[in-house]
């Protein structure tokens, strides 16, 4: 039924479980199978990926609700040394530099500590080279003191097109190089990486078998996984060989205008409307004129999202994971009607949209723990279109911009609207192509007063026009 | 200019009006195909390092989750050929005869394979053999390439002497080879037999020859991993899969709630608290897990009252999941099964017909459950002992993965209410134990229907074991071109494992359904090779 007047107790956390209260918030539909705070450290030469890795899983982690952050050394180092002159500063004969650099992890690794004790966190990811068997066991000794489990993910290439390639993507536009000009800084970082090279010990099979760690060859072909030691380890190693840099493409929109829409109720299985019918087409003659190669199609098993890729005209494949937040007791009631029925509820709904749980129905907590297939597949996957609708797709949104849970039940994301994500550099970039279709606007704000006992003018000051 | 679109009856899916056909459910509805070119997964390794049960425990949770899978045995096919096992000497290289009857039984194997794959719906084939040799992969990989089927090896490595005599003592020696011997003869014949094999092993060489290749390398029982070439969905969560079980010895226990208001009234769904008797049981749960005696025992409810007030009852720490639910039956939410019948005659007709695949009008299928609930299977696999409290469709979505139920079996499994099941792993399958609490309940069971017939062309997953028993249309005969006379066709014989004859499982409190071996083959060890022109169709059953 509803998680917010039905409170079963937060049980006991089980003996142990290192400074951290184990996280069973009441309303949440997964429970959190983290009882240690877990350290992943990286490992590998510059240039490998390690950031980018960094980044990307921590994304992944705090979208699925474990509280997650990058520890990036590297900026530590830039805050220590105000301006970067060259590679000599990463000489392994660098006494002074040296110093600093060792001063830069141990700081990053107290942060580490502040992170897990006083900010709730569950995962940090220890962003640095960790190249040598000095610098790991420092690392091991400090999580062992502190309880926490420790995961190194190091990432192993030889191919120099990928180096080159990774250079130029993401350390040409570093700040470390903000004065130089492109073939200086490439040349400068080649250097760097060899003065690492010298003292590079990788993970060994058989010196560190009793670490827990996974190693990626060449961007993901192959992988060795040693000693997984619990879920959340499990969790980020089928993450990783999922995740690949091809370059591709993925299309987010909302079916087109359904009758429901135009009334302005939610929910519910109507088909789409004139209007919606008039953006499917043109959503068939866009996706045409972008000449996808292989492009996937996938839709919820709603009607009005299956009626919209029918127009596109090929190929697509329904997903039930992808339909429409259940409003439950409110299903196809208009905003006035929730209002007047279940005041209390609305006004509940505004005061945590991420986790408020309809009567029953689904709250956008549940929606991400629904999604979490397809956005495995979707890492997978290359060139997508995804006809979903409007709570979905800002779960979606969410994790491929990383906003965090407060923003996520408010991203804009308004019919007959294509959002156009392509991979770059460490993120994502977004085009927003509007396909000259008007609709009407779903989009409600969080009002003012979000008070239960707000009147009914109060409540609906944000909701949009309908008929 | 776009299809007019209509919901087909049983799953509630919105197709296109041509395509229509009432009532029939498609193949695959609650997920996207994401497997296009068949599978086969080919397993490598010295006997005894679990490759059967790999096989068919993967076998068993591909089914689970809706891809057509089956395990081909190629030491079945060999004990087809070679009706009586002598010694390991079959299996010394040198053996010439010996060594053609292995070959032909490979390719009667990978005929059969074929076939499935083509012919019968299969999606994925698990060939299980020692695959030891780069000639015999070699092998394998052109008749992938020959017939458009992805290949993906499974190498399981293993030096630890405990776990091979472990394995050895569990599957081996009470196997059909060794029914005449006793333990120690066998288990000494069997180390031989596994030296044969070691004298030609050529593991996959993930540096060079084999570089190109898809496969996952398993080390020492899960401890290590190493992957190579991934190439699609399923590969990936057969490599996930793989990485999350474990043989530690533990127990799961399964059970409903207690018994609830709406159980009384005769309701489905909702959301309401036990009834007096249900607190009965609850406390009585509690005794029970208590006299169990468990180190670390996790229990699990879903968010629903009434598990969790069971729950509450054993003063331990508990989670939640919502994805242990039950079923969302839609409009008939609290209903009464009279009140269904009576307001939505048509969907109440519907679901008696296609149990599985039918979804309740804005609610869900038992398909669509088991979806929702493979995390938690994927859980349980990496966890010890557990206690999960459920409901009555989700006890059955589980039970059915563990006992390798099919899908036309799942919706009418017998889960009753104050009875926990005791699963406990055992050799290649789960030993059941069921427990009352002697606490009276209702019965919410409602049986198939008598009259309803099977609607043509419903899709009907088969188990996943090949037994070669199984009763397939066309026979052929499985080893052919040898220079003796031919071994004749088959002919099919009742199945007789696991109890399953019955399409419910029947709970007893006896120690249900442990797959042992048995054999009809009464003639006694011979010390040549004895070729058998059978007289018999008493098939040795299945070396579980």
């Amino acid at each position: 039924m509803n998680g917010s007047t039905i409170t079963p107790a937060v049980t006991a956390p089980p003996g142990g479980g290192g400074a951290m209260p184990r996280s069973q918030r009441a309303h949440a539909s997964v429970p959190q199978f983290t009882n240690s705070p877990t350290m992943i450290v990286m490992v590998g030469l510059p240039a490998r990926g390690k950031t980018y890795i960094s980044k990307k899983l921590t994304r992944y982690l705090n979208w699925i609700g474990v509280p997650t952050k990058v520890f990036n050394v590297g900026q530590y180092r830039r805050e220590a040394v105000q301006t970067y002159k060259n590679f000599e500063f990463f000489r392994p004969d660098n006494e002074e530099a040296m110093k600093i650099r060792k001063a830069c992890a141990l700081s990053a690794l107290k942060d580490v500590s502040i992170y897990f004790t006083e900010d709730h966190g569950q995962v940090a990811v220890f962003d640095a080279t960790n190249t040598t068997c000095e610098r790991r066991e420092v690392i091991l000794s400090f999580a062992k003191e502190n309880g926490y489990k420790v995961f190194f993910v190091e990432s192993i290439c030889d191919d120099p097109e990928i180096i080159a390639e990774n250079i130029k993507q993401v350390k040409l536009s570093s700040p470390d190089y903000v004065n130089c000009d492109k073939e200086e800084a490439v040349a400068d970082f080649l250097k760097r990486i060899e003065c690492y090279k010298v003292t590079y010990v990788p993970l060994d099979d058989d010196r560190d078998r009793n670490l827990s760690y996974i190693k990626i060859f060449n961007v993901g072909s192959r992988y060795l996984v040693n000693r997984v030691q619990d879920h959340i380890q499990s969790r980020i190693v089928y993450y990783l060989m999922n995740i690949h840099v091809t370059p591709r493409t993925i299309y987010l929109c909302r079916h087109g205008e359904s009758e429901l829409n135009l009334l302005g109720r939610i929910g519910g299985d109507s088909g789409l409307s004139p209007r919606g019918n008039r953006f499917a087409a043109g959503l068939g003659k866009y996706i045409r004129s972008q000449c996808i190669p292989d492009l996937k199609i996938w839709t919820s098993h709603m009607k009005r999202t299956i009626q919209t890729a029918e127009a596109v005209g090929t190929t697509y494949e329904q997903w039930k994971a992808l339909n429409e937040i259940d409003a439950g007791v409110c299903e196809e009631m208009t905003y006035e009607e929730i209002q007047e029925h279940f005041p209390e509820e609305f006004a509940l709904r505004d005061q945590d949209k991420y986790r408020y749980r309809y009567p029953k129905g689904e709250s956008y907590e549940d929606l991400v723990q629904r999604l979490e297939p397809v956005i495995m597949e979707l890492e997978r996957q290359e060139n997508v279109l995804v006809v979903c609708h409007q709570a979905v797709m800002r779960c979606l949104l969410a994790y491929f911009l990383d906003k965090s849970a407060d923003e996520l039940p408010y991203l804009k994301c308004p019919l007959h609207t294509v959002l156009k994500l392509t991979p770059v550099a460490y993120g994502c970039k977004v085009e927003s192509v509007f396909l000259n279709v008007e609709a009407v606007n779903t989009h409600r704000d969080r009002p003012v007063n979000v008070s239960v006992d707000r009147d009914a003018e109060d409540a609906l000051v944000t909701v949009p026009d309908h008929i | 200019m776009t299809r007019e679109l209509t919901q087909n009856k049983i799953q509630k899916i919105w197709i296109p009006s041509k395509d229509d056909k009432p009532a029939m459910p498609r193949k695959a509805g609650g997920g996207p195909h994401l497997a296009n070119p068949p599978t086969v997964i080919v397993m490598v390794g010295l006997p005894a390092r679990g490759k059967t049960y790999i096989s068919r425990k993967l076998t068993r949770y591909l089914n689970w989750v809706g891809m057509p899978t089956k395990v081909f045995n190629v030491g079945e096919y060999r004990r087809e050929a070679v009706k009586h096992y002598s010694s390991y000497d079959f299996f010394k290289s040198d053996n010439k005869e010996a060594v053609q009857i292995r070959e032909q039984c490979a390719l009667a194997a990978l005929r059969d394979v074929k076939i499935y794959l083509t012919e019968l719906g299969g999606q994925v084939a698990v060939f299980d053999a020692t695959n030891t040799t780069r000639d015999r992969r070699d092998m394998i990989l052109d008749f992938g390439a020959e017939n458009g089927f992805k290949i993906f090896f499974i190498e399981s490595i293993c030096e630890d002497p405990n776990v091979i005599a472990t394995n050895i003592m569990e599957v081996k020696v009470s196997c059909p080879d060794y029914q005449d011997c006793n333990k120690t003869d066998a288990m000494e014949d069997f180390q031989k037999r596994i030296e044969c094999y070691r004298v030609n092993y050529q593991p996959l060489d993930p540096d060079d020859y084999d570089r190109n290749l898809s496969f996952i390398k398993v080390i020492d029982v899960g401890r290590r991993f190493l992957v190579n070439r991934i190439q699609d969905h399923i590969q990936s969560r057969i490599v996930y899969y793989l990485m999350n079980i474990h043989v530690q010895p533990r127990s799961i226990y399964l059970c409903r709630h207690g018994e609830s208001q709406h159980n009384l009234q005769g309701r489905l769904g909702g959301d309401s608290g036990l009834s007096t008797r249900g607190r009965k049981f609850a406390g009585a749960l509690a005794k029970f897990v208590e006299e169990q005696n468990l180190k670390d025992l996790k229990v699990w409810t879903s968010q629903l009252r009434r598990s969790i007030q069971t729950a509450e009852a054993l003063d331990v720490p508990y989670e939640q999941w919502k994805a242990l639910n039950e079923i969302d039956a839609g409009v008939c939410e609290e209903m009464t099964y009279e009140e269904v019948r009576e307001r939505y005659p048509e969907e109440f007709s519907l679901r008696d017909q296609d149990k599985y695949y039918y979804r309740y009008p804005t609610g869900e299928s038992y398909q669509d459950l088991v979806q929702r609930v493979e995390p938690v299977i994927m859980e349980l696999e990496r966890q010890e002992n557990v206690l999960v409290i459920c409901h009555q469709a989700v006890m059955r979505c589980l039970l059915a993965y563990f006992l390798d139920k099919s899908a036309d079996e799942m919706p009418y499994l017998k889960c009753p209410l104050h009875t926990v099941l005791k699963l406990t792993p055992v050799a290649y399958g789960c030993k059941v134990e069921s427990i009352s609490l002697n606490v009276e309940a209702v019965n919410t069971h409602r049986d198939r229907p008598e009259e309803i017939k099977r609607v043509p062309g419903t899709l009907i997953r088969r188990n996943s074991v090949t037994p070669l028993t199984s009763h397939e249309p066309t026979k052929k005969p499985r080893i052919d071109a040898l220079d003796d006379p031919s071994i004749p066709e088959l002919t099919p014989a009742p199945l007789t494992f696991c109890a399953s004859t019955n399409s419910s499982l029947t709970l007893t409190t006896q120690t249900h359904c442990v797959p042992l071996p048995e054999s009809h083959v009464g003639a006694a060890v011979s010390e040549n090779l004895k070729r058998c022109a059978s007289e018999s169709h008493d098939i040795p059953q299945l070396c579980q």
